[in-house]
């Protein structure tokens, strides 16, 4: 009994490990490791985000002062650095363009960013942001490898340079940008450490609290078993 | 396939697993309470209450506070900035704090007068109950004696009072030196808030926390420190 | 005189007591199995309680409710955790309630005398699954919303009154936010009143016949002089503090997927729900929910769409028939001929895997996996009589099997 018990929760937990492999995304992704109490990479996301994404991408479900809060910041420093559209630390993360306009300058309005990478993965996130390449075929010159004929520019083109894709479908740098490969690397993860962040704010809170919840049912667990000992011990 | 079905005889009970995984804990507590089997069973049943109940409480936190205000309604009710550059004398400005009308508005030396002849008639002239910060509780209840800021809320049921500046009008009476009159059970208060004696409110009306920006701004909800 | 005498002259409140905790007999040889009923009451507790406070925050209006979701999410206090008690609570209902179900086919629980508590419970998997498919279009994502396109589409298979049926059920021509309103009445007031009256019904009528056991015996048949049954215990003290040491255990496991792993890889949040719903575009891949998965793979297999339909209906009738099917008088599998332990075997293998195949995009193996698999869950139930019938079994001892 035991055994069938303990085989059949290895058997429960692997099987959803490859469902969850089966239903990911076709072509292949780069990994990210993304660390949330990483707040140093988190306030360089943050401003990466604030300048280059917020224009287009609103973050609507986040506020500012939550931001602040848990990045570490001041709201007075944030207020100076990272807020370009609102002057109220309690606001969300809106944008000024409007959802029509967006959609008649890139085809389709730009998506919310503030659960993206909970709906795309982290690693997805990673890869599309640094496998734009040239392709004149596209109204703004450039594709993706992760999201095919995407709508979206190459925001980041300064930081990265563009890219060319060869005959055997690798990607190959051709016109260099201010970042090295690795330093854009680095400035992509920070800026998905921070989506990734901004999709779940409390998550943090909510793996700390874990362990005290199971430390108390793990102490819960002895008296209730000593309990149930104790009655059932003139059970024949 | 029958070999494999033989599982279901041996279906026994999961104590057998618990046991071997509590042998040690469950001795030493067989040491403590020895063989009386009533009083170990009350020890265990009160640890079980007491540990159990413990939960039970922590685990309604979470719900309790969950119907505190939120980050947004915080946010809603973060301060707000005025600019008093142009108001004049008598002049009453509404603005929305908390979701609450605030009044903000400046007072002719003549009315500052006014207030001092009043206090016989007032129920708290001299602000004793707290319905203002302490920098507030002063003789015209205010930081400036001429600018002058409340919650229009009438400390009565909650009405709204209207801003009866006038001296002496008809339907208030020969008496009536400027004030509020609360249109729903006709509770009155001076141009500092103070209500008077022989009316449904009890308490004189709320002054927010505020403070000055320079000389011509106000931020109401906060005191000069930082957050109320 | 007490308050409690006070109280019993006009309130049956020790009566009660004793009749279904105090003096309620309960067999004595209850194995793990057995921790689930009490389980599947602890979760409902905890769904409308968490469910209540979720209401407080949550806007059935498709322009709102997915960011009210997200809203409790990060602004209400502690939000996040009653939305993941509500969310994780749901798959664990159905895991509970699969593993309580699959109870009553080891030992019998269904057979007579138990016919009614069998066909309550049934009545409450089936009340259960329309409460989570309601349930489960409120985030108003992507999956959520075109599950319900999907489901609510199924009844448009229906000869002549079909499509009227789907759009009286949606109110509008696709889901709309006429749907999302009225799933929303249901999900948090009506079903939840038939689910409560249904306990009470599946509890009463139990205590009524009293527990089947794994060995299967009828314990009333022997009583003591006393005419207390000899292998039962008082279900207080006995079993409250035998199931307060599985609650115990439930939690610690809940809790690690609760804190740990909320979304399960996907199969409890689903990414696609994290996307709001768009009428307008599918996600590639659109699943049910798992516990919906086996009747889904059913649905696919069958290559008609109005069959398809009716062969999903059988599926879940074909359980409330059981107590008629099995023609054997032996209730527990510890006893039962080596047709039923083989059959049982397949079910339960054809159960999962259909569970897995309707996970799966339909690709011709997949398909032809699904037909064998549905003949295989159908050929349990149809064959039941036969098999039964013939069946060796071994017989049964007249007192329960302990330690």
């Amino acid at each position: 009994m035991r055994n069938l018990i303990f085989a059949s929760l290895v058997s429960v937990f692997s099987f959803t490990a490859t469902l969850a492999i089966a239903a990911g995304p076709s072509s292949k992704l780069d990994t990210v490791d993304i660390d949330l109490t990483d707040k140093a990479s988190l306030q360089r996301g943050a401003h990466t985000f604030m300048n280059y994404c917020l224009s287009c991408h609103s973050a609507s479900l986040m506020r500012y002062n939550r931001m602040a809060k848990d990045l570490g910041l001041t709201e007075a420093q944030v207020l100076q650095n990272l807020m370009f559209t609102t002057d109220k630390v309690g606001d969300t993360m809106q944008i000024a363009m409007r959802a029509e306009d967006a959609k008649r300058w890139f085809g389709v309005a730009p998506p919310d960013l503030s659960v993206i990478a909970r709906a795309r993965g982290t690693d997805w996130l990673y890869t599309y942001l640094r496998t734009f390449y040239l392709d004149d075929s596209r109204p703004m010159g450039t594709n993706n490898l992760a999201f095919q004929d995407v709508g979206m520019p190459h925001i980041l083109w300064e930081q990265q340079g563009y890219t060319s894709l060869n005959d055997s479908g690798q990607l190959h740098l051709t016109s260099e940008g201010q970042l090295t490969p690795r330093q854009y690397d680095a400035m992509s993860r920070d800026l998905v450490n921070f989506l990734a962040y901004i999709s779940e704010p409390s998550k943090l809170q909510r793996l700390a609290l874990g362990k005290w919840v199971l430390l108390y049912l793990a102490f819960f667990f002895v008296i209730a078993y000593a309990l149930k000992k104790a009655y059932w011990k003139d059970v024949h | 396939m029958l070999k494999s079905v033989g599982f279901y005889r041996q279906s026994q009970d999961i104590d057998v697993l618990l046991d071997s995984l509590l042998n040690n804990i469950s001795g030493d507590l067989h040491l403590m309470s020895n063989s009386i089997d009533t009083s170990k069973r009350r020890f265990l049943s009160a640890a079980a209450s007491v540990v159990g109940g413990a939960g039970v409480v922590a685990v309604a936190i979470p719900f309790v506070s969950s119907i505190a205000p939120s980050a947004k309604a915080e946010a809603a009710g973060a301060p707000v900035q005025i600019d008093i550059s142009q108001l004049e004398p008598g002049q009453l400005l509404t603005v929305e704090w908390r979701g609450k009308p605030v009044w903000v508005f400046r007072r002719s030396a003549e009315v500052l007068k006014d207030l001092a002849s009043l206090t016989s008639e007032l129920r708290d002239p001299q602000s004793q109950q707290e319905q203002q910060p302490a920098y507030a509780q002063n003789e015209t209840r205010s930081i400036r004696e001429d600018l002058m800021v409340m919650v229009g809320i009438c400390t009565h049921l909650g009405c709204s009072p209207t801003y009866r500046p006038e001296i002496a009008p008809n339907d208030l009476g020969a008496d009536w030196k400027g004030g509020f009159f609360c249109p729903c059970h006709g509770s009155r208060f001076d141009l500092a808030g103070r209500v008077y004696q022989g009316v449904p409110a009890p308490t004189n009306l709320e002054v927010p926390p505020y403070h000055f920006q320079g000389d011509n701004t106000v931020i109401v909800g906060e005191d000069a420190q930082g957050a109320a | 005189m007490s308050m409690m005498d006070w109280i019993d002259a006009r309130f049956p409140a020790t009566k009660m007591w004793k009749e279904h905790l105090s003096e309620y007999y309960a067999p004595k040889n209850f194995n793990f199995w057995y921790f689930f009923g009490s389980l599947a009451l602890l979760i409902l507790v905890l769904q409308i309680v968490t469910g209540i406070f979720l209401t407080m925050n949550y806007k059935p209006d498709a322009e709102l409710a997915f960011a009210s979701v997200e809203y409790i999410m990060r602004d209400v206090q502690w939000g996040w955790l009653i939305r993941y008690l509500h969310s994780t609570g749901a798959s664990a209902f159905f895991i509970v309630i699969y593993l309580h179900m699959f109870r009553g086919l080891l030992y019998g629980s269904y057979k007579q005398p138990r016919e009614l508590v069998w066909i309550f419970g049934m009545l409450l998997y089936v009340v259960l699954m329309a409460e989570a498919f309601m349930g489960y279009l409120l985030p108003w994502g992507q999956m959520s919303y075109w599950g319900a396109q999907v489901i609510i589409s199924l009844f448009g298979a229906l000869p002549v009154i079909g499509e009227d049926l789907a759009l009286w059920i949606r109110g509008d021509y696709v889901v709309a936010d006429a749907t999302l309103n009225r799933f929303f009445a249901f999900h948090v007031i009506a079903l939840p009143i038939v689910l409560l009256g249904l306990v009470v019904a599946h509890i009463l009528a139990l205590h009524e016949v009293g527990s089947n056991n794994p060995d299967g015996i009828e314990i009333k048949q022997t009583k003591d002089k006393n005419g207390k049954p000899l292998d039962g215990i008082p279900f207080h003290p006995y079993y409250s503090v035998k199931d307060l040491v599985g609650v115990v255990v439930f939690l610690f496991v809940f809790s690690l997927v609760l804190f740990y792993m909320p979304e399960f890889g996907g199969w409890f949040l689903e990414k696609d729900n994290f996307v709001p719903a768009d009428p307008l575009k599918t996600p590639e891949h659109i699943v049910p929910l798992w516990y919906f998965t086996p009747f889904y793979a059913i649905l696919r297999a069958v290559p008609d769409k109005l069959m398809g339909v009716i062969a999903m209906g059988l599926a879940i009738v074909m359980l409330f028939l059981l107590p008629w099917l099995d023609r054997s008088k032996t209730r527990s599998i510890r006893y039962r001929g080596p047709y039923f332990r083989t059959a049982l075997t397949i079910f339960v293998i054809s159960f999962v895997a259909l569970g897995y195949l309707g996970t799966q995009p339909a690709t011709s193996l997949y398909t032809l996996l699904a037909q064998i698999f549905t003949v295989l869950y159908f050929a349990f139930f149809i064959l039941m009589p036969v098999y039964t019938k013939l069946d060796k079994d071994k017989p049964v001892p007249e007192r329960v099997t302990y330690k």
